[in-house]
């Protein structure tokens, strides 16, 4: 119970602190920093408490909270953390006084408006990741957008204007599509089942025929798809991360990607399994094409955010595969490539933040040696170059190796049923760890190494704030990749949920031929069967 | 000692560590300076004599492998991947190996790296290394010996690009990283299909599921080539061989550790250890065995014109691995690490001499720039003449057992020999030993052509350059007499020998022997006496001079056929084309028209904050009359 009003009261805290950022007086600035940085902090140690509270024996929600809503829609207010969303609660919390830290010197403008957006954002994205109730989670969905909006188009770069309708319509777009998409999927369940529920638990028990299936699935997907981003629906990305402030790069690529990807975990594919099923192959083609094509456009930016822009989108390409291979390891491997890349991509939007702040141009050509301008600098760089590239020892290696070796032993099991294809893609994605080193280390060898130059010398190296905030992101990276096995633990039984959902069948009609994916798997399947297999589809 | 193993490979990290976190800080003075050496150069050595109490150990327990288990990495659907290590008679020449010669270098290089401002993140590198190359060789797991393959990679790029402010250098060490991620792609595929095939990764349990009864169904051949692949990257093999000779960019001592006697013979480590794979696999071990002798030639053909004392050493480490191959393909896979053994000596005697060369004369490498230094510096000169006697295969020095034994197997083994095999690895040994006393000849005999400036400098390296030298000449005289494949062969058994052709064997010997000895007279025919004969042979054949003296333009080949296509492809096609035409070109399209078709509603926008106050209200009371009346 007390873990309950806990895990509220962390969701909640930043809205708090906004109250108190706006009563502050004005023009107290270092104030307002240090408050925010407070406030984060003692939500990360809250959090850090219900981390090491959380059971990992235990399957579904726990710190429960459910209280009815609007009763007469049969909405709930419903959080509670679970195997999907614990890690990405603690990595959310882990960032934010990281990045309230790391704003300290480069927002000048505004700050207080600028410190509630932060903890604005902060809001909406716990709550994203804790709401166990689609309506609940539309409303948290929808929160992120406007602060995200506001980041860019306030503290933003030259071209912020393009940048944020750019970011504006892709997301708004992909909003539209999902809120038709819940109303239907809860209208059907309420004419299949007589349950009027936003609830995910219930809406993974809604029954409906394979082409209803599809087609919602590709509306609540090209919403998630959009977010991850996957090629084709990425360019809004670089134009964001390019135009956004520091803070918002981070906060952009560290956790608001992952909820496209957590978007197909939690609902997109658990939601429609048989849809899933016949998507797969085009889901893993699209991960794999995201893999190679991030990797190569990668290649050829001149701007620094721009190549981690486009490697995100490489990254976040082995996630999706690792989730639509349904297999245990590529899973899990997902989940942690996840938080890896949450920790790499913030850590080198940092770095990038703190060389611009020196320099103030964002164009690799102007730099180079910088190994022996900011011998400190180019250390935690590195780390971070390798961690993203996957090197053993890091967390990139484990959450890359796992979803390789999950997607090539579901493509190997497909092989031996007869089709290649998967193998292929596989086998594609595989070479992709080739192309990660090819354009990070390309990168780091202009940017470090060679004669040095820089526009303005001589500058500082980093300062002891700029050092410890990497320091902790390096030390995490680390743990992640030598001690993956307790975070893990916590995820498994939600992993082995996710597979168990994915891979029954609910559209009603026993399918021939395929034991164990018949809809008897749910415990009060058979009236709702005999319901649904008249085919009374709204 | 439970963890003993662990140990060993934990030494060198807290030496990586403290030398990289402390000592770059505060190793500058001479006590820092001594503070780096002493933990730098004593870790790895404590890492060697516990290696040699493991061994101890490893005969008292009868041979049966020791195991220690550091924790469990990761625990999925009920199977762990466990930090193990393994130790058993391939481990304990591979880690004597690796702490052995790997302790000497690293004394060897406070000599030779003692004006580097630089100096502990040099060592501090160097330590890393060896953590990593001992988690290659003591891993259980193919994962683990995975995180060590690409470890070694990170501090080999680590030290190739050390001196970074040289783009060249720093472009050398990203070059050897990506051609090893390419081997390293291959090394992937093998290792997930093993794992959904056989279910494990420890490699000893591979070795027992392919000897066991009932084969696992999948294609050793195909486990076996996806392998090799890495091996390629990993021990520059066709085509992958290219990252090697740019990676003597690095300090001649990385060279001498890295780049000769350790890292780049983790591929044929790797294929002796799964040898219970390649036993299976005539396919993969026939490709196995056909690359290498490839390797060996070609490689060798590259090094007899080459002019950089580096470089010849390089070439000459690719044809060497590539012998080292030719035995793993025949499966005489115990003779295979003989030659890595003895090859880590003298090729690390070779590169240590080279560097001593290079440090004597200020930093020259070209050796038509050398010449006549035998009496400047004669320790230099003796150690180096003996290892090259002992790469030779002149006998009774080691270079001629494991050489021979090679050869011998490439021509009647039961698993592959041949005929043809013997003559391509018989020609490569004919060249190697060419090219090496050319080496020898142009760097100390003859008059000297060093410019005055050199000359005058030259001096003999400190005690503790040459000591190291001297140790390791030793080796190279004696290694021979090891017997390796003889210790090794409880666990890798000899290949059987075609019957009929038993009775060629006193043969074989001595033509290895006359081969050997042609290619000594033949460099001092061509070199001795102002090299005028070798001039007038160029002059008769200057194309395939060219071709040899361009390294087959293999170089070129690839930055025209992979490297330029891959930028177009990205650039051109896939950021020009897909990104800023067809998609936020669409985007922008689609924008602009939908702004031309709102002008028409656009003039309900009147700037009115009131009026769009009361639409919102009205909306919201629509809303919620709407709900009250559904309720």
């Amino acid at each position: 119970m007390f873990d309950a009003a806990l895990l509220n009261i962390v969701v909640y805290l930043p809205l708090g602190g906004i109250a108190l950022l706006l009563a502050a007086p004005a023009g107290q600035d270092a104030f307002v920093r240090r408050l925010t940085l407070g406030l984060m902090t003692l939500q990360l140690a809250l959090v850090a408490w219900l981390y090491l509270r959380f059971d990992p024996t235990v399957a579904g929600l726990q710190f429960e909270t459910r209280l009815p809503w609007i009763a007469s829609w049969g909405v709930h207010y419903q959080i509670g953390l679970d195997g999907y969303n614990v890690l990405l609660v603690l990595m959310t919390a882990f960032l934010g006084p990281l990045v309230v830290a790391g704003a300290f010197t480069a927002i000048r403008k505004d700050v207080k408006l600028f410190y509630s957006m932060v903890l604005l954002i902060q809001f909406a994205m716990l709550g994203t990741f804790v709401a166990q109730d689609l309506f609940l989670f539309y409303v948290f969905w929808e929160t992120m957008l406007i602060p995200m909006f506001l980041m860019i188009g306030i503290w933003g770069g030259e071209r912020r204007i393009y940048a944020t309708i750019k970011f504006f319509l892709y997301t708004a777009f992909g909003s539209i599509l999902m809120l038709a998409a819940v109303i239907y999927l809860v209208l059907s369940l309420q004419s299949t089942t007589g349950i009027t529920s936003f609830a995910f638990a219930d809406l993974y028990r809604s029954q409906l025929p394979l082409d209803v299936q599809c087609i919602l699935l590709a509306a609540f997907g090209l919403s998630f798809a959009i977010k991850v981003p996957m090629v084709p629906l990425h360019t809004w990305l670089p134009d964001a991360h390019v135009e956004a402030p520091t803070a918002g790069s981070v906060i952009l690529a560290g956790v608001l990607l992952k909820m496209g990807t957590y978007g197909f975990m939690k609902l997109g594919f658990p939601l429609f399994p048989d849809a899933t099923l016949a998507f797969t192959p085009a889901i893993m083609f699209l991960a794999v094409v995201s893999i190679v094509y991030g990797a190569c456009v990668a290649l050829v930016q001149t701007d620094i955010k721009k190549i981690i822009a486009y490697s995100s989108i490489s990254h976040l390409g082995y996630v999706m595969l690792g989730l639509v291979s349904l297999n245990l390891y590529g899973i899990q491997g997902a989940v942690i490539q996840m938080v890896s890349h949450g920790l790499t991509a913030a850590g080198l939007f940092l770095m990038v933040g703190m060389i611009y702040e020196r320099c103030h141009t964002r164009e690799l050509a102007d730099y180079g040696g910088l190994a022996k301008l900011l011998p400190v600098y180019s250390v935690f760089f590195a780390i971070l170059t390798l961690a993203s590239i996957g090197l053993p020892t890091t967390s990139g290696f484990t959450g890359e190796f796992l979803v390789l070796l999950g997607a090539f032993g579901a493509a190997w099991q497909q092989y031996e049923l007869g089709s290649t294809l998967p193998l292929a893609l596989a086998s594609v994605a595989v070479s992709g760890v080739v192309l990660g080193a090819l354009y990070m280390l390309w990168f780091a060898q202009r940017f470090l190494f060679g004669a040095a130059k820089a526009p303005h010398q001589p500058f500082g190296d980093l300062d002891l704030r700029e050092r410890a905030i990497l320091g902790i992101i390096v030390a995490a990276v680390f743990v992640l990749g030598l001690f993956p096995d307790e975070p893990m633990r916590k995820t498994e039984l939600a992993a082995k949920q996710f597979q168990q959902l994915v891979g029954t069948s609910r559209t009603g009609v026993r399918a021939a031929g395929e034991p164990g994916r018949g809809p008897a798997a749910s415990e009060n399947g058979a009236p709702r069967f005999a319901r649904a297999g008249t085919g009374s589809a709204p | 000692m439970k963890h003993a193993l662990t140990l060993i490979v934990l030494l060198p990290l807290v030496g990586f560590l403290l030398n990289g976190f402390l000592a770059t800080r505060f190793g500058g003075n001479r006590v820092g300076k001594g503070f780096v050496t002493a933990l730098a150069c004593g870790l790895p050595i404590a890492a060697f004599l516990l290696t040699v109490a493991c061994l101890v150990r490893l005969q008292e327990a009868g041979y049966q492998p020791l195991v220690d288990t550091a924790y469990t990495w990761a625990l999925i659907g009920g199977r762990s991947f466990e930090i193990a290590f393994y130790f058993d008679r391939l481990t304990a020449v591979m880690t004597l190996i690796v702490t052995g010669v790997g302790s000497l270098i690293h004394v060897y290089s406070a000599g030779y790296m003692k004006e580097d401002e630089s100096y502990a993140r040099y060592f501090a590198y160097l330590n890393l290394f060896l953590f990593f190359m001992l988690l290659l060789v003591l891993g259980r797991s193919l994962l683990v010996l995975f995180v060590g393959w690409e470890g070694v990679g990170l501090a080999s790029y680590l030290l190739i690009g050390f001196w970074f402010e040289d783009p060249e250098k720093a472009a050398a060490g990203k070059k050897a990283f990506i051609v090893n991620r390419i081997g390293d792609a291959g090394f992937l595929l093998g290792m997930f299909l093993l794992y959904q095939t056989v279910g494990t990764l420890d490699m000893d349990r591979i070795n027992a599921a392919f000897n066991g009864a009932t084969l696992p169904a999948v294609s050793a051949s195909l486990v076996g080539i996806l392998l090799f692949i890495g091996a390629t990257g990993k021990s520059a093999q066709i085509p992958l061989y290219v990252w090697l000779p740019d990676a003597m960019a690095g300090p001649t001592p990385v060279s001498a550790l890295i780049h000769a006697a350790t890292m780049v013979t983790a591929g044929v480590y790797l294929v002796a250890r799964l040898s219970g794979i390649y036993l299976h696999a005539p396919e993969a071990s026939a490709l196995v065995a056909g690359i290498g002798a490839a390797t060996a030639f070609f490689a060798a053909t590259i090094a007899l014109v080459q002019t950089d004392i580096k470089k010849v050493l390089a070439y000459s480490t690719v044809s060497q691995l590539g012998l080292m191959f030719v035995a793993l393909g025949v499966g005489a896979y115990g003779v295979a690490i003989f030659h890595v053994t003895t090859h880590a000596f003298f090729k690390a005697c070779l590169f240590l001499g080279a560097g001593s060369v290079i440090h004597a004369l200020s930093g020259e490498q070209d050796i038509l720039k050398m010449g006549g230094l035998a009496r400047k510096i004669p320790v230099t000169f003796v150690t180096f003449a003996i290892a090259t006697a002992a790469i030779a295969g002149i006998p009774p020095l080691a270079g001629f057992f494991s050489k021979d034994e090679i050869l011998w197997f490439s021509f009647a083994s039961a698993r592959g020999g041949s005929t043809f095999l013997w003559l391509v690895a018989s020609a490569a040994s004919l060249m190697t030993s060419f090219y090496m006393f050319r080496l020898l000849w142009l760097t100390f005999f003859g008059a000297s052509r060093m410019s005055h400036e050199v000359e005058h400098h030259v001096h003999e390296s400190p005690l503790s350059m040459t000591g190291v030298l001297a140790v390791l000449a030793l080796l190279s005289a004696v290694g021979g007499f090891l017997a390796l494949p003889h210790f090794l062969e409880p666990m890798l058994p000899l290949p059987a020998v075609v019957p009929a052709l038993h009775h060629h064997e006193r043969t074989l010997i001595g033509i290895a022997i006359a081969l050997a000895f042609t290619g000594l007279a033949a460099a001092v025919f061509l070199y001795g006496g102002g090299a005028r004969r070798a001039a007038a042979l160029r002059g008769r054949f200057p194309l395939a001079h060219g071709l040899l003296l361009g390294k087959y333009f293999v170089d070129e080949a690839y930055d025209f056929l992979v490297s330029r296509p891959l930028l177009w492809l990205s650039d051109r096609v896939f950021l020009r084309l897909g990104d800023r035409v067809l998609l936020d070109g669409t985007l922008n399209g689609l924008a602009a028209w939908a702004q031309r078709t709102a002008g028409s509603l656009s003039r309900i926008q009147t700037g009115n904050l009131q009026l769009y106050a009361f639409l919102a209200l009205a909306g919201v009371v629509a809303a919620l009359v709407w709900t009250w009346a559904h309720v």
